[in-house]
């Protein structure tokens, strides 16, 4: 079974297809795959302490924190949340703060990679 | 993650636009500071990013000149990253798609952009051991 790193670089407060990506992520946990879920850029507004549970337009997504308990690791990137200036120390449950880097060891080590 | 690896990148955005380019040349460097050989394959506006005629320009708002202003222009980050992937004992090799160069008299590019088609990516893709396709929205 393939495992996966998937890329979300987008607001989901602002494009409701994001929703559908984090439904993939929990079906293909659900299946058993490895699944890695990477924020990066916008996509780390959604993983502030105290951003919505859930997410606009996509009712039968779970919320970030829920998919980190369902088995997909929520990475956000760094560099991105200083951007913004998001305290790591301020983050959802279950979403680990991480470089860039975590991508390329993803994809160095085969993982299959989408990016949204 | 051990030894050396070969990554194909696919980028379609144009530079001066979204901060995909900025995550994907991000990407592109971290790879080349650990000496992976990496491909990239530009496609549609993303054959703007080496071209050779930017130039940085001053700011009447900021009140700057050109030096001073010190625009960043993507040109030179993909010269750095190609440096940088030369200093580690890789290389990066990278394709304008033609026929995007063509439609956008987009031709001068830096030294070491060379022209090639899709069929490229689909051979960097073959000999790679991993792709990452950064789309347009």
């Amino acid at each position: 079974m393939a495992d996966y790193i998937l890329i979300e670089s987008r607001d989901p407060f602002e494009s409701a297809e994001v929703g559908r990506f984090l439904e993939l992520a929990e079906g293909l946990a659900k299946e058993g795959s490895e699944v890695a879920l990477f924020l990066v850029q916008n996509a780390v507004l959604a993983a502030r302490h105290g951003a919505r549970t859930n997410l606009p337009n996509s009712g039968r997504t779970a919320s970030l924190a829920a998919l980190a308990a369902n088995g997909v690791k929520v990475l956000a990137d760094s560099f991105s949340l200083q951007e913004r200036g998001i305290s790591p120390n301020r983050l959802l449950p279950g979403v680990t703060v991480a470089p860039l880097s975590a991508v390329i060891d993803h994809l160095a080590s085969g993982r299959r990679a989408l990016w949204h | 993650m051990l030894g050396k690896k070969t990554l194909t990148f696919m980028l379609m955005d144009a530079p001066f636009e979204n901060a995909r380019t900025t995550t994907a040349l991000r990407l592109i460097d971290i790879a080349a500071r650990r000496g992976y050989d990496v491909n990239v394959f530009a496609y549609e506006g993303a054959v703007y990013l080496p071209l050779a005629a930017q130039a940085k320009h001053a700011n009447a708002v900021h009140g700057t000149d050109a030096a001073e202003e010190d625009h960043p222009l993507p040109r030179e980050w993909v010269a750095a990253v190609m440096e940088e992937a030369a200093r580690n004992g890789g290389k990066l090799d990278w394709v304008n798609c033609g026929l995007c160069v063509d439609e956008r008299g987009a031709s001068e590019s830096i030294p070491g952009v060379r022209r090639g088609s899709p069929a490229d990516f689909w051979k960097m893709a073959s000999a790679s051991d991993n792709v990452l396709v950064i789309p347009t929205k």
